[in-house]
C-alpha cells in the first residue's frame, strides 16, 4: 500500500550548493496530491514560508538548520496533514506526508 | 473605509463573474499560475513586468500605469477586484498602487487564490478579451510610500513595522523559505522595528483575520495607533498585505508602505541595523 508515493524519489535539481533545504511529498493513497499548499512553521509553530506542490506532489523550503512543522493546509478535497522535521547546515531533509 | 468597500468574498466574485463593469485581476509572485488556469474572465497583470520600470529600480510611473490599464481594458469607472497566490501578497502590492494612481474603485477577494481553490471553485484557461479603453491615471499619491531617508528618521519616532518571518527578523534567514537563500545585503532588521509577521493578520486560508482580532493584535504586540506607522518587508509586497490591514481595514491614516523595503535597507552604507543572531 502506497507503494508509489514512498518510493518515488523526491527531486533535488535546482538547488544551489550550501542550502539548508526542508523538501518532499504530499500523497493520497497512491497518487501524489498537486496543487496541496504547504507550510512550514518554526518551532513555536509561528509561519514561515508556504508553497503549492508541484504536479508530482512535490515541495521544497530553504530553511535554516533546526526543527520544524510542515504542515499541509485542508481543502481542495484532502483533510491536510503535518510533519516534524529536522535540518543540519548545509543538508537536505525529506518527509513524506499522507493526507 | 470600511471592510465592505476594500474586500469582497468568493460567493460574491461568482455572482460578478460575467458582470463586464467588474474586472478580475490574477497578480501572482508565480506568474505562470495564470497561463495554467484562472478565475472566468479574469485578467493578470505581471508584477515584475508590468508593474516595475525595466530599468531604474521603481515602480511603473502614471504614464506606463495609464498605458498598462488600457492595455488590459481596464477603464476608469470599472470595479476593479484583484486576487493572487500568496496569500494576496503581490494583490495587495498592486491594489497599493492602484490607489497610489487614485483607483478609488479597487478591491481585494479575501482569501485570494489559496480560498478560491482550498473552495475547489472553477479555475479556467480561457483567457478573455477585452477590448482597450483609454486609461486616466491621477498624479501619483505618495502619501501612502515611504522612502529609505524617512524610515532612518523614523527609527524610535514612528512605528516601524517588519512583517517578515521571525527568522528574517532576526537575520537568520535572508528571505522567505520558499526562495533560496543566497543574498547580497545585511541580514537583521531596522533598528527599532518590531517584527509581527504578516502571517498574523491572515487566517490559514488566507482570509483576513475580523478587525477585533487585528486590532487586539497589533495592541498586543505594542503598536501605538496614535503614531504614524511604516511597513516594510524584503520587496515591499508582504509590507502591502500589512498597509492594506492598517490602513485599509483598520482606517489609519498616516501608514506608509516602504516598497524599497530590506533588499533597499540591508544594502545601504551606514545606517542602523539590529540583528539577534
Amino acid at each position: 500500500m502506497c507503494g508509489a508515493p514512498d518510493q518515488a524519489t523526491i527531486s533535488r535539481e535546482g538547488i544551489p550548493t550550501g542550502e539548508t533545504v526542508v523538501q518532499g511529498l504530499v500523497y493520497n493513497g497512491d497518487a501524489p496530491v498537486a496543487g496541496g499548499y504547504v507550510r512550514l512553521l518554526d518551532g513555536t509553530d509561528e509561519f514561515t514560508a508556504e508553497v503549492i506542490t508541484s504536479a508530482t506532489g512535490q515541495f521544497r523550503f530553504f530553511a535554516r538548520p533546526g526543527s520544524w512543522t510542515v504542515r499541509v493546509i485542508p481543502g481542495g478535497g484532502h483533510s491536510g496533514g503535518e510533519a516534524k522535521v529536522d535540518v543540519a547546515a548545509g543538508e537536505i531533509s525529506e518527509v513524506r506526508i499522507a493526507v | 473605509m470600511a471592510r465592505n468597500d476594500v474586500l469582497v468574498d468568493a460567493d460574491w466574485v461568482e455572482a460578478h463573474l460575467d458582470d463586464p463593469k467588474v474586472v478580475l485581476v490574477e497578480v501572482d509572485e508565480d506568474t505562470a499560475a495564470y497561463d495554467k488556469n484562472h478565475i472566468k474572465n479574469a485578467v493578470r497583470l505581471d508584477w515584475k513586468r508590468d508593474l516595475q520600470d525595466q530599468v531604474r529600480r521603481d515602480f511603473v510611473n502614471k504614464e506606463q500605469f495609464e498605458a498598462l490599464l488600457s492595455a488590459k481594458g481596464i477603464g476608469n469607472d470599472d470595479t476593479v477586484v484583484l486576487y493572487g497566490g500568496n496569500n494576496n501578497w503581490f494583490a495587495s502590492y498592486a491594489y497599493w498602487y492602484f490607489k497610489i494612481y487614485g483607483h478609488d474603485n479597487v478591491k481585494l477577494m479575501d482569501g485570494g487564490r489559496k480560498k478560491w481553490e482550498l473552495d475547489s471553485r472553477e479555475l479556467v484557461a480561457d483567457q478573455p478579451n477585452r477590448p482597450a479603453t483609454t486609461y486616466k491615471a491621477k498624479d501619483a499619491n505618495n502619501d501612502i510610500r515611504a522612502y529609505r531617508d524617512e524610515v532612518v528618521e523614523a527609527i524610535g519616532v514612528k512605528n516601524l513595522i517588519d512583517v517578515r518571518s521571525p527568522d528574517e527578523f532576526s537575520g537568520k534567514l535572508l528571505a522567505p523559505a520558499h526562495l533560496p537563500q543566497e543574498q547580497s545585503q545585511r541580514a537583521g532588521h531596522v533598528t527599532s522595528a518590531v517584527n509581527i509577521p504578516w502571517s498574523k493578520a491572515a487566517n490559514e486560508d488566507g482570509t483576513f483575520r475580523s478587525d477585533d482580532e487585528l486590532t487586539e493584535l497589533y495592541k498586543g504586540e505594542g503598536v501605538d495607533f496614535d503614531k504614524d506607522t511604516i511597513a516594510y518587508c524584503r520587496i515591499g509586497e508582504r509590507s502591502a498585505h500589512t498597509w492594506f490591514v492598517f490602513h485599509e481595514l483598520l482606517d489609519q491614516a498616516n501608514v506608509k508602505n516602504y516598497d524599497g523595503s530590506w533588499t533597499e535597507y540591508g544594502s545601504l552604507v551606514g545606517v542602523p541595523i539590529e540583528k539577534d543572531v
